[in-house]
């Protein structure tokens, strides 16, 4: 049995003659330890796509299990649970709290845990020296630059060593040396057995992917593995990975 | 880290907002301390001035006759003469329950007296005897022409003055003994007006009523006053007497207390409603700024519980700070503003536990409360939604 399964996942919006269809009936298996990049244009449902899985918004339809979860049929304690538990989240905007440091961005996953603040801080220490922010920790967002951002989102998105990882355009807002780094962040833990589902405009950064998931129309159009790897050449690989950095 | 210290850390990183809450808050706090804590002042300053209107309870024979009469006390001849009330038996109020509200106790001995030396000419005149200590406690009003008489001497009252053309200094026949005149009391519009005034003990000896008194006056030094239990314990201890509370005095002091209270806790709780108002619309505000912020807790893993703990310890935490700055701020506010409500120098408003009890728990109240709506509004947030805002 699969880690992540979405069977006919379906989401739409309005109802009557307004009724949009932003998802409709997706189905897939990932496995654990899958690194999975989600592609299409704008509007083909990516988002929705990693909002269903990331258990913040409710399918129309269809089941949606991860590790033998019925996450759908959880109530809304019980699905925050889940996301506290088996997710970390990586938004394209960053979204870090602007009145916190950086260190205390990391620790927010944890800040509904029992315990110690000491126990926090270590955890937040190693999440942010695991990305290459060790020193900076009393630094508040608007103190460093959009990558240290990314990368302190990432931290926050480790800091409670969640099995899953869902990455929305991580490297959207960010230059071609940052987004380097943050591919290859991912690319590490992916290596190390995360489970991470990564929405991209940028076929280059599907690149660092085990698997691709093409979406058009909010329809599942492709299943595979991503273009540039296909090739299996090392200096082409090269070259992708130079692209999307 | 905990729900604490991310609501801490926004308000010490938000100052503005935070500070805006706070003063809604204070303000409201402020207003009911400095309201309630005047009302109490002026009460207090009432109270006492009220004191100073005199006897409150009366204590009579029991005598079933309307004769002559002096203030409710019948003086009914045969009746009147077996029923007078032993003094010594007043010690017995100096031991009741309520005795620490016993200002003074004025006993008074009343009879008549032949004054003047030709017989045909003699006029009779009602004598009163009473205790001077008391009579300075219990009518505070009167104001006397030459001095409070001493033994053997006698005091006119203003009419009785006029009536018998005396003159502090000259001397008046009474029962046939010469006793100078002290003084002549200014009029009062009182029965007082038309007796003749000696000590208490020299007036029993002219009377032939020693050890006895007529009736007795008692003021009660006390807010709010259980007269109706002080008339029933000096009942016990003189069964013989007519024990009555002046009720129009009593209902007359408990009206004022009562008015000036109504009074500052309606505008407490009009400026109270204020302020809710004011933390409510700005916590909304906030709660709407923040939905990013809250979409993202929800993202990572906070129920919505956790959400609202997270607005309400930030309520808390101002409301906490409101009530002590706003306690603090009234109080001065109060004690500044007294000399313009009081009469006279020396009022405060004093340290009262249940005023500052009070302000915290208003403060608590208004901002806890208040904060409940905003707090359950950004707990109910979509998380879906709240992300999108970002």
């Amino acid at each position: 049995m699969s880690y992540l399964s979405a069977e006919n996942l379906e989401k739409s919006y309005g109802q009557g003659q307004s009724l949009a269809q932003a998802l409709g009936k997706v189905s897939f298996e990932v496995e654990k330890g899958e690194f999975v990049a989600v592609m299409g244009p704008s509007g083909s449902g990516k988002s929705t796509l990693l909002s269903l899985l990331g258990a913040l918004n409710t399918p129309s339809s269809g089941r949606y299990v991860v590790d033998g979860l019925d996450i759908y049929a959880l109530g809304q304690d019980q699905r925050a649970d889940f996301r506290r538990e088996y997710l970390g989240f990586v938004f394209q905007s960053f979204n870090l709290v602007p009145y916190l440091s950086l260190a205390e961005n990391v620790m927010l996953p944890l800040a509904t845990l029992r315990m110690g603040k000491a126990g926090k801080r270590a955890l937040a220490a190693e999440a942010l020296a695991r990305v290459g922010l060790a020193g900076k920790e009393g630094r508040l967002p608007n103190q460093v630059s959009g990558g240290e951002q990314e990368r302190t989102a990432v931290a926050r998105a480790l800091v409670n060593r969640p099995p899953i990882l869902l990455a929305d355009e991580p490297t959207g807002n960010l230059d071609q040396q940052n987004s380097r780094e943050v591919m290859e962040l991912l690319a590490r833990l992916g290596g190390e057995g995360m489970t991470i589902v990564m929405v991209t405009h940028s076929r280059d950064c599907a690149g660092h992917a085990s698997r691709l998931l093409s979406l058009r129309d909010g329809k599942l159009v492709g299943d595979g593995l991503p273009p540039l790897r296909v090739v299996e050449q090392p200096a082409a690989a090269q070259t992708a990975q130079a692209v999307c950095g | 880290m905990n729900l604490r210290d991310i609501a801490l850390l926004n308000l010490r990183r938000r100052k503005g907002k935070a500070a805006f809450v706070l003063a809604g808050l204070a303000i409201g706090v402020a207003t009911m301390v400095a309201l309630v804590g005047l009302a109490e002042a002026l009460t207090q300053q009432i109270n006492h001035k009220l004191e100073k209107y005199g006897a409150n309870i009366l204590i009579t024979p029991r005598s079933d006759q309307l004769a002559l009469t002096y203030e409710g006390l019948n003086l009914g001849g045969f009746v009147f003469e077996s029923r007078e009330i032993r003094q010594e038996d007043l010690k017995g109020i100096e031991r009741i329950k309520n005795a620490s509200n016993v200002a003074a106790v004025g006993p008074l001995v009343l009879g008549a007296v032949r004054v003047g030396q030709v017989a045909e000419q003699a006029q009779q005149a009602l004598l009163a005897g009473v205790d001077l200590e008391a009579s300075e406690v219990l009518k505070p009003w009167w104001k006397i022409e030459g001095q409070w008489p001493k033994p053997a001497q006698v005091m006119a009252g203003h009419e009785a003055a006029r009536v018998l053309g005396l003159a502090p200094g000259q001397e008046v026949e009474i029962n046939g003994k010469r006793l100078p005149v002290s003084g002549v009391l200014e009029a009062t519009g009182s029965q007082d007006d038309g007796l003749l005034f000696m000590r208490l003990g020299d007036a029993q000896e002219t009377l032939g009523k020693q050890g006895l008194v007529s009736m007795v006056e008692v003021a009660a030094l006390c807010k709010d006053c259980p007269v109706d239990d002080m008339v029933s314990q000096i009942s016990e201890i003189l069964p013989g007497a007519k024990v009555m509370a002046i009720q129009s005095v009593v209902k007359g002091r408990l009206e004022t207390v009562r008015h000036f209270r109504s009074f500052a806790l309606g505008i407490s709780a009009l400026v109270a409603l204020l302020g809710s108002l004011v933390v409510l619309v700005t916590m909304m505000g906030n709660i709407k700024e923040r939905t990013g912020e809250i979409g993202v807790f929800r993202a990572i893993g906070f129920r919505r519980a956790h959400v609202m703990r997270v607005v309400l310890w930030e309520a808390l935490l101002l409301s906490l700070a409101a009530g002590l700055a706003g306690y603090l701020a009234g109080m001065g506010a109060g004690q500044l503003s007294l000399p313009l409500f009081s009469e006279g120098h020396g009022a405060s408003l004093g340290f009262h536990p249940w005023l500052a009890g009070g302000a915290l728990v208003m403060a608590l109240a208004v901002g806890l409360g208040s904060s409940l709506y905003p707090a359950w509004m950004a707990a109910r947030l979509d998380p879906h939604q709240a992300l999108r805002a970002l």
